[in-house]
């Protein structure tokens, strides 16, 4: 178990590195320099600019001193805002968005695990079909369409819910929440349902009913286990879509969080932060897809002595 | 013999049906699922109307009516029209060509590369499998729909683009599967028959490995097909899509929201469009899964 999640830490380094490197040279091979868009600047203020931001050196020594400046935590400074760095945008942003994803995560797992089990322990009954229904319209309702129509009828025709900021007005933070939250509501409510089915068919539940086991019992202490496998599986791409998820999110209901800050800098192609979120976007996934990975694979004993027998 | 005869008129097809193909075995099966056929049937309509769209449309693409703004849906205007005036069925129509093209386009790109990679690397095996295989695990791990965002903002939002970028991110499962399919498939006789016969490796992963695999790749596909237009919808929602004057389902919906509190129609249609068709293909898919790969586990 060690060794795997050693190999695995060790697997995730080069993933890093070509992250960050095709991502330097793709922003560097952008067409159009950061200060291209003002008009009539005097060519000594553009090379003042260049020296300012080292645009001057060859391009390999820009990336040493890039490599470097990460290394120290330092992801450099804005093209657009003069004098705001990357990292002082990203600590702005940053405890806004983990907030909203957090939330949603909770919800995401609380109902999807709830409403699935629920349905997979009654399979082919009404039990079953209702819910997957609903879970099929999150699925198919995608979260850009589902949050203006909630903000249209619990906002504007009903007047129950504020529709924009995050933490100005009570309840400012359900709407957004929801509609972060329902779309992977409604995927893990399909994972755990089809897990659960699984599961229950297997021979030990069968020992477990014939020991008389009370029904509680049998679900909540073997089944689940087994049986949510392929949920925590899934939180690492799942973490991965709230955060691309947030970007819409946050448009949509004005949150002053990161994934409004991307958008906007993709917008300004404001390079230097798009390089510096794509840099810590792409880490956190990263290392969300480690830990999703190695609780999967604690929680399955199989997988556990497959990697214990060829490390 | 009249046990049999009775078991046959149980049967709700004909004993010749018994010996068919895989795909006459999977059409009847599919055939059954009613959603299934009903999704279909919504798909091929989508499908015929976005090809016949430029003789179909009541309106012109640019016909503007800027007396007229925005109205709800009449008899004029079916599904209104929105603040130029312009008539929303016309505009939901020439959208629709771009959301399917570049939901098929791309899960296309993505089918080719994902099977001939997963092909190519199954049959192998050894050092150029595993090779092939890690190069897929590390693609794996990055955070692809940042990557396409950053491309399209790099070199600027251009179609072509947009249906590379998509298809590249997308051929990584379909490669993982094609893969398994052909690990167990070059080990049965078949293959070994056609080595000895002397065949080249390639006309034996072209003609015996692939067509064994197509049953789970078409099933695959058919699920890839609404997550790819999802993509585009979201990119075109946060208008780093498909750009104006062009048009497609996310770009009208990201339109509609900007107006909705006066003219919810233009939210609600595009939308309504763009729902049925992520339920028919979902429901198609599911179906075909069912009918061509029924040891596959439900979800």
């Amino acid at each position: 178990m060690f060794y795997f999640a050693l190999r695995r830490l060790i697997q995730s380094v080069p993933v890093l590195i070509i992250v960050i490197t095709a991502t330097f040279f793709l922003v560097r091979a952008a067409p159009g320099g950061p200060f291209s868009a003002e008009k009539n600047v005097p060519p000594e203020v553009v090379k003042a600019l260049e020296a300012q931001y080292k645009l001057d050196q060859p391009i390999w020594q820009q990336y040493t001193s890039y490599i470097n400046d990460l290394i120290h935590g330092q992801f450099g400074p804005s093209f657009r805002y003069p004098g705001r760095t990357v990292n002082e945008l990203i600590e702005a942003g940053l405890p806004v968005t983990a907030e909203l994803a957090l939330y949603a995560m909770l919800l995401a797992v609380f109902f999807g695990v709830s409403s699935g089990v629920y349905a997979g322990l009654r399979p082919n009954s009404i039990h079953d079909y209702l819910p997957m229904s609903l879970s099929m319209i999150g699925i198919c309702v995608p979260s850009f369409l589902m949050g203006p129509l909630m903000v249209l009828f619990f906002g504007i025709y009903m007047e129950w819910l504020p529709i924009s900021g995050w933490g100005n007005t009570p309840g400012d933070k359900i709407l957004p929440t929801i509609t972060l939250g329902l779309g992977y509501a409604a995927f893990i409510s399909r994972l755990s349902r089809g897990g659960i089915l699984e599961v229950m068919s297997k021979d030990y539940i069968r020992t477990a009913r014939a020991k008389g086991l009370p029904a509680r019992v049998i679900v909540f202490k073997h089944a689940l286990r087994g049986g949510l496998i392929p949920v925590v599986a899934f939180l690492g791409p799942a973490f991965a879509g709230l955060l691309s998820g947030s970007f819409v999110v946050e448009t949509i209901f004005q949150i002053p969080g990161l994934g409004r800050f991307y958008v906007q800098a993709a917008f300004n192609r404001d390079y230097t932060m798009i390089l510096g979120t794509t840099i810590f976007f792409s880490t956190l996934i990263i290392v969300f897809n480690l830990l999703s990975d190695i609780v999967s694979v604690w929680l399955d004993p199989k997988l556990r002595d497959q990697y214990r027998h060829n490390k | 013999m009249v046990e049999v005869h009775k078991y046959e008129e149980k049967l709700s097809y004909k004993p010749k049906d018994l010996g068919g193909s895989l795909w006459s075995d999977g059409w009847i099966r599919l055939k059954k699922n009613k959603l299934a056929i009903a999704s279909l049937f919504i798909l091929g309509f989508l499908c015929i109307t976005a090809v016949l769209t430029p003789i179909i449309a009541p309106y012109g693409y640019e016909e503007q009516n800027l007396l007229l703004g925005a109205v709800p849906p009449s008899s004029d205007h079916w599904l209104g029209t929105d603040v130029f005036g312009r008539d929303m069925l016309t505009r939901i129509m020439y959208g629709s060509r771009i959301s399917l093209a570049v939901g098929f386009i791309a899960s296309g790109v993505a089918l080719c590369i994902g099977v001939l990679w997963g092909a190519l690397s199954g049959y192998s095996g050894g050092r150029i499998d595993a090779f092939m295989m890690r190069i897929v695990d590390i693609l794996y791990a990055l955070p692809f729909m940042i990557f396409i965002i950053l491309l399209m903002v790099i070199f600027g939002r251009n179609l072509l683009l947009l249906f590379l970028a998509i298809g590249a991110v997308e051929w990584l499962t379909m490669a993982r599967i094609v893969r398994g399919q052909v690990l167990t498939i070059k080990q049965q006789d078949f293959i070994e028959a056609a080595t000895s016969l002397g065949l080249s490796h390639w006309t034996i992963i072209r003609r015996h490995i692939i067509p064994n695999t197509l049953s789970p790749v078409i099933v695959y596909a058919t699920l890839t097909v609404p997550s790819v237009m999802l993509l585009e919808a979201f990119l075109s929602f946060l208008g780093l899509g498909i750009q104006p004057p062009q048009s497609s389902w996310g770009l009208l919906i990201s339109y509609g929201v900007e107006t909705m509190e006066e003219y919810p129609w233009l939210i609600f249609f595009p939308g309504l469009f763009l729902s049925i068709t992520l339920f028919s293909l979902n429901f198609l898919g599911d179906g075909l899964r069912d009918a061509l790969d029924p040891r596959a586990s439900k979800d």
